[in-house]
């Protein structure tokens, strides 16, 4: 599903450089990354999203080499392909709950919004437990709650990869179990794959597997 | 695209200040021009449907605007006055025939019109309701004057005083209404009109008391010869002529010589009309003959001047106005930096996000076409009388 090799990354500010070597993910793997903070975690999703273009190496997400493609249809691969759970929500305060869950589908000629897909979004923030917000302004909601509804609009277009940073970081110990279910369900119902930052040890031995960011300049994981 | 109006209407509606602030910007500078524009046209048709409709006037030497708009809409302004003699001497060219006014007095806001029966045929003012003026102290009200006082015939309107403080002034005459006029919609419709002879009664240069040969007071009568009695200023005047005192009604001196504003000469044919224009430029008179027409072209003349200098004030306004919207709008995309960026990672291609802007943009500037287009409408079903109100009166 996903295949990065000689990967080289800088920020325009020079101060952090990414490099992985090689790396690769199979299709329906739920993987977690973890690592501590400003290790490079966030900007591998950023990447592997297409957000951020690499200086040198190749990303390939489901055979389509995303660094080849131009910027226009990296983002529409992006919106349809991917669902990324952001780690600061980048939700749209002059929208609704609903409205920002279906935001996706407004912003592009990729998705089509119909009624089924709005009886699905419905559905979603049923299970995520925000059903009873859904007419009010995002910033009514509560971390948690905005945290569910970025998890909603993630997986509305049953993305073929799901780039969750920090999904469940706001969320209290009971909710991050039924939300993190939630994000198994999506990818065996759907086939996806799941990569996942986290620092949550608790959810670690959930995953199919776990990369550790901690030392990757030195010893990256190889599969 | 619906989408993108979708998504703009709700920002729109969320950032309701600014929105407000920039509709209302937006409508302000197109709707000057427009009203502007509405406003002087509306001027310039009725300026000139009275003026055309009034062939010659005559009045004293001074200002023939004054003259033109006292005889016309009965202005404020009241020009040097003429003697009555005038209208005799037009008379008497048998050019035209002379229809006198003295426009000089007020009631409750309104011109009192001084003037003769051949006013209301020559103007084809119809009655609605109550018949014309037939004795003295009697008024017909224009159709605006009844609706706005609440008057019907056989009500009183008083006439105002000239000057409130003048204790030696003009007294107030309490008018029987007699008749109201049909809507002209013209400067009549905002006008009380009553006979010369009255209007001069409310000067005071006629008046009515009682017989001083039966007053036997001391302390009233000065003097009394065979033919005369000379009362002082403690003789009660009558402020009101009724039926029973109608008769004591009387003026003192020539009539002749008494005021009025000006005249309306209806020539006989235009030919005779040139002929009493030339008559007045070869009399040594005190007098002038105009033709509104003439007066009216070099008031609108002026005014288009002015609406000239006012829509290069406007257009650099305007101008100024659309730099300081493309000023909000380049501040309001550095603010929502954040949320572009957003909608980017999202996914949402660069055209898309020119669409949320233009949406948006459309939202502004179609509410605020909207307003505009209603508040034209507004001021063009009320031009009417915001002309009268603001540029003629």
């Amino acid at each position: 599903m996903i295949r990065i090799r000689s990967l080289e990354f800088q920020y325009p500010s020079g101060d952090f450089r990414l490099e992985v070597p090689e790396f690769s993910i199979e299709q329906s793997e739920k993987v977690a990354v973890i690592g501590p903070s400003g290790s490079g975690k966030t900007t591998l999703l950023n990447l592997l999203a297409g957000i951020f273009t690499p200086e040198k190496g190749t990303i390939e997400v489901g055979n389509i080499g995303v660094n080849r493609l131009t910027e226009d249809e990296r983002r529409d691969f992006r919106i349809v392909n991917i669902g990324f759970v952001f780690q600061n929500f980048e939700l749209l305060d002059y929208l609704s709950v609903m409205d920002n869950i279906l935001h996706p589908y407004r912003i592009t000629g990729a998705l089509r919004l119909n009624k089924e897909v709005c009886a699905r979004a419905a559905e979603l923030a049923q299970d995520m437990g925000i059903s009873d917000k859904l007419k009010q302004p995002v910033n009514n909601l509560s971390q948690g709650e905005k945290q569910r509804a970025v998890i909603c609009r993630a997986l509305l277009a049953r993305p073929k990869l799901i780039l969750a940073d920090e999904a469940t970081g706001n969320l209290d110990p009971k909710n991050k179990f039924r939300i993190l279910d939630l994000l198994f369900r999506s990818v065996e119902d759907h086939n996806s794959t799941l990569l996942a930052v986290t620092h949550d040890h608790e959810l670690l031995e959930k995953f199919d597997r776990i990369i550790d960011f901690k030392n990757f300049q030195k010893d990256f994981p190889r599969v | 695209m619906f989408d993108s109006l979708y998504i703009a209407w709700k920002y729109v509606r969320f950032n309701k200040f600014k929105s407000v602030i920039l509709v209302t910007c937006i409508t302000l500078i197109a709707l000057l021009p427009l009203s502007l524009e509405l406003l002087l046209n509306e001027s310039e048709k009725q300026l000139m449907a009275r003026a055309k409709s009034t062939p010659l006037l005559v009045g004293a030497k001074g200002s023939a605007l004054d003259l033109a708009m006292n005889s016309l809409y009965f202005d404020d302004e009241i020009p040097e006055l003429v003697a009555m003699d005038e209208v005799n001497y037009v008379n008497e060219t048998q050019l035209a025939m002379p229809i006198p006014l003295y426009v000089r007095f007020k009631a409750r806001g309104y011109p009192v019109v001084g003037t003769t029966l051949d006013y209301f045929d020559y103007r084809n003012l119809e009655l609605a309701s109550g018949n014309s003026l037939a004795i003295l102290g009697e008024c017909v009200l224009g159709a605006t004057v009844a609706d706005q006082l609440g008057l019907k015939p056989g009500d009183s309107l008083i006439s105002s005083p000239e000057n409130l403080f003048d204790l030696a002034g003009v007294y107030p005459l309490k008018m029987k209404v007699a008749g109201i006029l049909q809507k002209s919609n013209t400067a009549d419709d905002r006008a009380v009109f009553v006979d010369l002879k009255t209007a001069w009664i409310i000067q005071g240069l006629g008046h009515g008391h009682k017989d001083l040969k039966k007053n036997k007071d001391p302390t009233v009568i000065l003097k009394r010869t065979d033919t005369n009695v000379a009362a002082n200023a403690k003789l009660d005047h009558y402020n009101e002529i009724t039926r029973n005192n109608l008769d004591s009604f009387h003026f003192h001196g020539n009539l002749g010589t008494y005021p009025i504003t000006g005249l309306i000469a209806v020539p006989l044919d235009t030919k005779s009309g040139t002929l009493l224009r030339g008559r007045y430029l070869t009399r040594k008179t005190s007098n002038q003959i105009l033709k509104p027409t003439e007066v009216i072209e070099g008031l609108l003349e002026n005014i288009f001047k002015i609406k000239n200098l006012i829509d290069s004030v406007i257009l650099f306004v305007g101008s100024a106005t659309v730099l300081a919207i493309i000023l909000v709008f380049a501040l309001s995309l550095r603010i929502r930096q954040n949320e572009i960026l957003t909608i980017f990672k999202l996914g949402c291609r660069r055209m898309t996000i020119a669409r949320l802007m233009a949406a948006e943009i459309c939202i502004i500037v179609l509410t605020s076409g909207f307003f505009c287009g209603g508040l034209v409408a507004l001021i063009d079903y009320f031009a009417d009388d915001l002309v009268r109100t603001l540029v003629i009166r």
